[in-house]
């Protein structure tokens, strides 16, 4: 049953290409990767399907439903929801304040409400806390729920960026470069908490560059270059890929071996 | 929990701030009678003024600053007067429908300027405001073109009180004033105040997590000009009149030094920031033509100080100050209610 369906999605800047054509389809219980140099259009891809910019042509289908031309906030509430490579917090404010603000779509506190709470109110509130520690649990950075989130190192800033998008309650998650400047440890551990999300029953799709944390996660991969699909399929189908090896190191080194 | 139970709890938690805003009070109760007959009025306008800049800050937390708040302010000047003088309504009606007259017009601005950004949004906020003090200016009918509104009444609660006196009326300016400041502060603290900060602080992260930005935007506008109409009713009823040129450039240019001066960070930065310009002018005044001089040199030196404003200095001065004073003063330990949350493993 596919969850999300990109249809001759393409987008120009003036004379630039950006993104081509993409067909792409994601099974709903996936963890789907997206790879390619950078440049490649990946990012723009994220901006296309999550309604941050609009389509120079092609649909997206999101659990069948067409929301090509739907605003980001719309696109998050029918439960798609993305992620951002540097900037994925509100910086000012505490980790705990983070997921909590983060609920926002759940929180169901009325306008009126949020500035005369009734008990109803409260309850929620305090409800959405229980959820907001709970999440931080999962992401194993609890214990620094009372601290600013722009004085957090860049591995536990990933890691709540994760917890935000966790806690607007998607049904997929788009990840943009999940493990970006971590180590060796902490992307092995945020790649289990990946997996952990999938087994929640939320699809992911991953764009990163990290070649062993793509391969060993991801069931299905493909393989984006100067805003075309040049390869899909599993990891190993893949890597092997002429295409593939050519874009990322000029065909000299095999993918698969990194 | 019954309310009455929270809030005596709430109370004793908070209470030594509370003795300060209590002393405070009981501070600007006997305030009138201290100063001379002139400065009463000073003291009016600093309750109106102070109005409007947290209205104006309420509106700069999701990151725009309005340069058409001085304009609502005479939105609701001009809509009292046409209430109260054109067609009768009596105060305590005009006061209410005034303000909500100045977030009708704020809401009606704000389709043009929902696409408006950073800059943009400031420009294009001074030119609608500009074009609607323009209006005042161009029509005789209602709005008394450039010379305005004389009729204006003096406000009356069914014949009690004589509000054309001074003293009389800081009282009742002092009323709305806290009044005001209550809303104002309950709304900062609630979770809108902060769905409007994040807004300000990753509007694009706030976007992709469900929420309408454009909606929560346009709201703050709203409710800070309905406000900043509700200043210029109290102003419009101590003049008894109303003329365009009280909010061309000049007073938008006052309003940017105080709410520079205090800070924009907390609520209570314009209020210090107004507050103290305001204290300094009037010392200031035996010194005549040389006002103009210290007062900027003052505000120049501050802000190469102090560029986050006055309300930055508690900030500044904790490695000399004591623990102790420093809780008292520095309100970004504010309890939120998240330290009771429970830590794991305990």
């Amino acid at each position: 049953m596919p969850i999300l369906q990109l249809k001759g999605l393409g987008k120009d800047f003036g004379q630039l290409v950006a993104v081509n054509r993409i067909d792409l389809t994601v099974e709903e219980g996936e963890i789907r990767g997206l790879i390619g140099p950078n440049g490649s259009g990946k990012t723009t891809l994220f901006n296309l399907i999550t309604g941050f910019i609009t389509p120079s042509r092609g649909t997206v289908y999101f659990q069948g439903e067409d929301i090509t031309d739907l605003p980001p906030h719309a696109v998050a509430r029918k439960g798609l929801v993305r992620t951002f490579q540097i900037t994925a917090l509100f910086k000012e404010m505490t980790v705990l304040e983070n997921v909590v603000m983060a609920g926002h779509l759940h929180t169901r506190i009325g306008l009126v409400r949020q500035f005369w709470p009734n008990a109803r109110a409260r309850r929620r509130e305090a409800a959405v806390l229980e959820k907001a520690m709970e999440l931080l649990e999962f992401m194993g950075i609890a214990q620094k729920s009372q601290e600013i989130a722009g004085e957090l190192s860049h591995g536990h800033q990933c890691a709540l960026g994760i917890a935000n998008a966790l806690a607007a309650e998607p049904r997929m998650i788009l990840l943009d470069e999940p493990v970006g400047g971590m180590n060796p440890v902490e992307t092995a551990q945020t790649m289990e908490r990946i997996k952990m999300v999938r087994d929640r029953g939320i699809t992911v799709l991953l764009v990163e560059h990290d070649m062993k944390a793509v391969m060993s996660t991801c069931d299905r991969i493909t393989c984006v270059n100067f805003g075309n699909k040049i390869a899909e399929g599993t990891p190993q189908e893949v890597c092997a890929c002429q295409e593939v090896n050519e874009a990322y190191l000029g065909g000299t080194i095999d993918v698969c071996s990194l | 929990m019954t309310r009455f139970r929270r809030a005596v709890i709430f109370v004793v938690a908070h209470r030594r701030r509370v003795g300060w805003l209590a002393a405070l009070g009981l501070f600007l109760v006997i305030l009138p009678f201290l100063v001379r007959d002139y400065q009463v009025d000073v003291l009016i306008m600093l309750l109106i003024n102070i109005i409007i800049v947290v209205s104006f800050r309420l509106i700069t937390t999701t990151g725009r600053w309005s340069l058409a708040h001085i304009p609502m302010v005479g939105c609701g000047a001009y809509a009292t007067a046409l209430l109260t003088g054109g067609l009768g309504f009596p105060f305590w009606l005009s006061l209410p429908l005034s303000g909500l007259a100045a977030g009708a017009a704020a809401l009606l601005m704000s389709y043009p300027l929902a696409r408006t950004k950073g800059f943009a949004f400031f420009v294009a906020s001074f030119a609608a405001g500009d074009a609607l003090r323009l209006c005042w200016t161009r029509f005789k009918v209602p709005f008394g073109g450039h010379k305005g509104l004389t009729n204006v009444p003096v406000p009356s609660f069914f014949g009690a009180g004589d509000f054309a006196q001074a003293i009389p009326y800081y009282f009742l300016a002092l009323a709305v004033t806290v009044l005001c400041l209550l809303v104002m502060w309950r709304l900062d603290r609630s979770r809108l105040g902060r769905t409007w900060k994040i807004l300000d602080m990753n509007e694009d992260l706030a976007k992709s997590l469900g929420i309408n930005a454009t909606f929560y935007k346009i709201l703050a506008f709203v409710l800070g000009s309905a406000f900043a109409g509700v200043a210029g009713v109290l102003l419009a009823h101590r003049l008894w009149a109303v003329v365009p040129a009280q909010f061309g450039f000049g007073a938008t240019l006052y309003l940017l030094v105080w709410v520079v001066f205090g800070g924009t960070r907390t609520f209570q930065g314009p209020i210090i920031g107004v507050a103290a310009l305001t204290l300094l002018r009037e010392i200031l005044k035996p010194l005549f033509e040389w006002v103009p001089l210290i007062f900027g040199t003052i505000i120049i030196l501050t802000l190469i100080f102090l560029p986050e404003g006055l309300e930055s200095l508690p900030r500044r001065l904790r490695p000399w100050l004591s623990k102790e004073r420093l809780s008292l003063l520095e309100t970004e330990s504010e309890p939120t209610g998240y330290e009771t949350v429970r830590q794991p493993g305990r």
